[in-house]
């Protein structure tokens, strides 16, 4: 690029990098300021105009009472502690049951036909159904039959039908994922010899795992909160504590309370699902260009 | 002299997909230790034609024979047939979640029972003998595609074939790097292995090649040895198919 008439530039180095890298508190602090003002302004006049309102005595009452809260908060608390465990046992069943779904939809022998036809059927029945209603069907039914060598209870039952519904949606995700891989990429395996089955778990799915992360992440917040479905089969989770203080007191500050929790959970996960799609948007941008 | 061995023998090959005709009765024999390049318009069943050799495309009708057995032929079992061939790709087509080295001994671990260390001592070699000793612990989207292409050779050299099949490996190549995979193909040739390649390179083909075959429409229209093909043509359509290359710069 610089070369003949411009040597004599290049015996003195190149020039110093161009000022502003690094973070200029001073250029920074007007703009900074700016925002912060703003977001004061809007939200405190938003803030005036609420608690201005003639209903806001009532409202503060009945959902952000203080005492409620802290009389409140054990029970929800440990109300919580079983949505967390739920939550992480059937996400768990979910990720395995939905990956066996999505492998045997993928094997493309001829003898899998039947298979690849139950798993079908399955998924439209599982995603064109509630999972509230599963939840009932499950989680009332099933114990109501007393099978003989099966659990009774409708945590069980209800888990189970967690499992099933949301398997179908995650099932989808992951042949996405196996879809996306290039076509090449079985040519190679095949013409090395590799089985069907060989090829998908060294070829093909390690590759569509990691293309379906951030779809996942998204499933994950969402089963989070769907847990609470559980409270309508009389689990004791977190939103049936809250509940119950509120039926004995008439206040609801109780599912305020339950409502934090859950946004304590759920936001971090949420930020980290964005930065997830955002580090993979990257990483196909360097694939590509 | 003793006459020359059929290493791949294609006999009236025929392949449709779906209802368009893609080979039309293709014959052609592939002696031992010979190398054949095949040339063609895009469309020409050029690829088609490689891939029904080793069966990543079932053909219709005919037959193809290695080394006298069809490849169809239950002898081969699940696996004898990919041993026997190796197949390169114009997109490299390597595991892009594995290293270089684990690329190269999936095959040879997986398929054929090779212990690890053994299958990585010639995992090693191999990549030495191709200029990549330092690359062995590489991810794929840490080389250049000359890079890639060469580790794409290693693996499909990895279980010893008779047989190598490329499908134009240089074409995705910027030119400064199309010399470095051509130089290995060479060397190959020079060792005797038999080869099957569709190729646009015309300077490498008249170079390499022991016959070159030119395909139209699903049919060898033509096959004979390099000089007297490009020299000489006596197909019309074949010497306009030269003429639009060496245009474009190729030769
Ligand atoms: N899997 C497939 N399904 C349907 N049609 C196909 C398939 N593979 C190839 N074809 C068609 O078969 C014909 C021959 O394709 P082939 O890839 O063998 O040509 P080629 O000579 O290798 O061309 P190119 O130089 O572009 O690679 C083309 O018309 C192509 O569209
Ligand atoms: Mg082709």
């Amino acid at each position: 690029m610089t070369d003949g008439p411009h040597d004599t530039d290049r015996r003195r180095g190149p020039p110093p990098p161009p000022p502003g890298r690094g973070f200029d508190w001073r250029a920074a602090a007007l703009p900074s300021a700016i925002s912060a003002a703003s977001i004061l302004i809007v939200f405190g006049a938003l803030a005036w105009a609420v608690t201005s309102a003639e209903q806001w005595p009532r409202i503060r009452l009945q959902f952000f009472n203080l005492d409620a809260m802290i009389a409140a908060f054990p029970r929800v608390l440990q109300g919580f502690w079983v949505n967390i465990q739920v939550w992480l046992t059937v996400l768990v069943c979910i990720l395995l049951w939905a990956l066996a779904l999505a492998i045997l939809r993928s094997l493309r022998a001829p003898w899998c036909a039947p298979f690849r036809l139950m798993v079908v059927i399955y998924i439209d029945l599982f995603r064109g159904v509630p999972v509230l209603l599963l939840v009932l069907l499950f989680g009332f039914g099933i114990p109501a039959l007393n099978l003989p060598g099966l659990p009774n209870s409708g945590l069980f039952w209800g888990g189970v039908a967690m499992v099933l519904s949301y398997a179908a949606y995650v099932a989808e995700i992951y042949r996405s994922g196996i879809d996306a891989v290039h076509e090449g990429q079985r040519a190679a395996a095949k013409s090395l010899g590799l089985t069907e089955w060989q090829t998908l778990r060294y070829a093909i799915l390690p590759q569509a795992l990691r293309n379906v992360v951030p779809a996942l992440m998204n499933i994950v917040v969402a089963l989070q909160k769907d847990v609470a479905l559980l409270s309508v089969i009389g689990v004791r989770d977190a939103v049936r504590e809250a509940q119950i203080y509120t039926a004995t007191t008439f206040n609801y500050s109780s599912l305020i309370v339950a409502a934090g929790l859950f946004l304590l959970a759920t936001i971090p996960m949420a930020r980290l699902a964005d930065y997830l799609t955002r580090r993979d948007r990257m990483r196909r941008l360097q694939m590509a260009g | 002299m003793t006459p020359p061995k059929p290493m791949i023998e294609i006999d009236e090959v025929t392949k449709y997909f779906g209802q368009k005709l893609v080979l039309d009765r293709v014959s052609l024999t592939v002696n031992r230790h010979e190398t054949i390049c095949l040339i063609g318009a895009s469309g020409s069943g050029k690829s088609t034609l490689l891939r029904c050799v080793n069966r990543l495309v079932e053909h219709d009708y005919g037959t193809i024979r290695l080394d006298g057995v069809p490849n169809t032929d239950p002898s081969f079992g699940k696996t004898g047939l990919q041993r026997r061939t190796g197949i390169v790709f114009q997109s490299y087509n390597l595991f892009p979640h594995m290293n270089v080295l684990d690329n190269i001994t999936l095959a040879p671990r997986r398929v054929h029972g090779v212990p690890r260390p053994e299958a990585e001592d010639r995992g090693r070699a191999i990549l030495a003998r191709f200029g990549m000793d330092g690359f062995a612990g590489s991810y794929p989207e840490q080389l250049s595609g000359g890079q890639q292409q060469r580790v794409a050779i290693a693996r499909a050299l990895m279980t010893r074939p008779d047989v190598l099949l490329l499908d134009e490996i240089t074409a995705a190549l910027d030119p400064e790097l199309v010399g470095e995979v051509l130089s290995i193909i060479r060397g190959l040739k020079d060792e005797g292995m038999t080869m099957m390649i569709v190729t646009h390179e015309m300077a490498f083909a008249r170079d390499c090649a022991d016959r070159v075959a030119f395909l139209a429409d699903g049919e060898i229209l033509e096959i004979d040895h390099p000089e007297r093909l490009f020299a000489n043509s006596a197909h019309d359509r074949t010497r306009r198919f030269l003429q639009r290359i060496t245009q474009g710069g190729r030769l």
